[in-house]
């Protein structure tokens, strides 16, 4: 499982076409964002833009990973490989979290300046709102571009999967991060975390159970 | 006595309403090795999916190595060389094969990734992206990474394809010294001349079904293009059994 991790961060450092496109991609949101805000952006606003960036550019990352494999027939390369086919789903799921992260690192602190909040007394929370978030978005967008990247038409596919499936997780990560960003207490937001925590156990167990039939012809 | 290497009772599989292989019966023994001949849309590449475990079979039984449960740790002894190389093309010649004897769990990994590379003449090429390479040359480090595991059982598909004639010669002697060796080898090619060359056995699959097989020993060429011909039909032999 980690030979699989390594070599796709491996080759996300060579190439860095990944997190560099994801990251203007996220940059775009918030600056349309704040251009649509320009005199009072709320915390909610900023909550809105800060997801909006993590989804779009997340759904495109999750999709690179398997057309990675998928060039050369790479993903039977790993299927022929003594392993459980749901060590492979947990691979490229850490990829994505770890991918995602960096996106988060870059999108977070512009989302604080662009739209004038400062969540300083709870940034803690944030960082857990943002990591269970992810955490859930990889889990569902792994399994789920696993399944289009085989599709012709996988570019509409995958959003059309997968954003019905990520509703509970958006609200929950939506909500959590406008209270955290406004005025807001950690007390406040305590049930949109149990929440995505619960999300991230029902998805991260789902692929791990579904990866083999979803990689098996 | 060893129980086969293959045994397939009925085996099929379909995609839908399309058969790619219908009740397929072979016994591969260990040392064997099978060319499988037939025209394109035979079942030749369904059937070494299958063996290779990257299909399920829709119908019938397939034991490997006298298992009735194909289990993920079966898979180290059987090497396959698809289609596509299953290399990364932005990793180097020495980072493909590191990462899959990884996953193989290759013992002294560095030292047989250098075998390897000897073994195919690709050392010069180690620190080169794949990317880079010709069709040769990837054929050819496809060759190493399904090899370096030291599999019992070899299964090639196409693996003349893309090669100019002196690495055709050479896959030829790589593939007869596995044989001597003891490895079970199972390939399918278009290529009659350079198949019957390796191989001790073939068979004939055409429309999903075998329709022909040699037993225990194989025509010469010109015989076996004959054979062909009569059952696949004269319209293939053109196009596929160069």
């Amino acid at each position: 499982m980690l030979a699989i991790l390594a070599k796709d961060l491996r080759i996300e450092l060579r190439t860095r076409e990944g997190v560099s496109s994801l990251a203007v991609l996220g940059l775009l949101v918030l600056l349309v964002f704040q251009f649509a805000f320009p005199e009072r952006p709320t915390p909610e606003a900023a909550a809105a833009a800060l997801w909006l960036a993590f989804v779009l550019a997340g759904t495109i990352g999750a999709q690179r990973t398997f057309l990675l494999e998928r060039e050369n027939a790479c993903m039977h390369g790993l299927v022929t490989a003594p392993l459980d086919p749901a060590m492979i789903f947990v691979a490229k799921m850490l990829g994505n979290v770890v991918i995602l992260t960096v996106l988060q690192f870059l999108v977070v602190p512009l989302t604080v300046v662009f739209f004038d909040v400062a969540p300083t007394s709870r940034l803690g929370w944030l960082a857990v709102v943002c990591f269970l978030g992810n955490v859930g978005f990889s889990a569902v967008t792994t399994l789920f571009a696993a399944i289009s990247v085989r599709i012709r038409a996988r570019e509409v596919m995958l959003p059309l999967l997968v954003l019905p499936l990520v509703s509970p997780l958006l609200i929950a990560a939506v909500q959590a991060s406008a209270r955290l960003l406004g005025d807001g207490s950690a007390a406040e937001v305590s049930v949109w975390i149990q929440v995505l925590a619960a999300f991230d156990v029902i998805f991260a167990a789902a692929g791990w159970l579904l990866f083999e039939y979803v990689v098996r012809e | 006595m060893a129980p086969p290497v293959i045994e397939a009772i009925r085996l099929g599989r379909g995609f839908g309403s399309v058969r790619a292989l219908g009740a397929l019966d072979l016994v591969v023994r260990a040392g064997d090795s099978l060319a499988i001949f037939g025209p394109n849309g035979a079942g030749k590449t369904t059937l070494l999916k299958l063996l290779a475990t990257v299909l399920a079979p829709t119908d019938g039984t397939l034991r490997l190595f006298g298992e009735p449960e194909l289990r993920p740790e079966l898979r180290r002894r059987i090497g396959m060389l698809g289609h596509g190389s299953f290399l990364y093309g932005d990793l180097t010649a020495a980072e493909n094969l590191r990462f899959y004897a990884a996953l193989f769990g290759v013992e002294n990994a560095e030292r047989r990734v250098a075998e390897m590379l000897a073994e195919v003449r690709l050392t010069a090429w180690r620190d080169r992206p794949v990317r880079t390479f010709s069709r040769g040359m990837e054929q050819r480090l496809a060759l190493a990474r399904a090899f370096l595991h030291a599999p019992d059982l070899l299964l090639l598909d196409e693996p003349f394809s893309g090669l100019d004639p002196q690495a055709v010669l050479h896959l030829q002697e790589i593939l007869t010294r596995a044989h001597r060796q003891g490895k079970t080898i199972v390939l399918t090619t278009h290529d009659i001349e350079s198949g019957l060359e390796v191989c001790d056995r073939a068979v004939i699959l055409c429309g999903g079904r075998m329709v022909w097989h040699s037993g225990r020993s194989v025509p010469a060429p010109s015989e076996m293009v004959k054979i062909y011909q009569r059952e696949v039909g004269e319209s293939h032999v053109g196009a596929d059994s160069r």
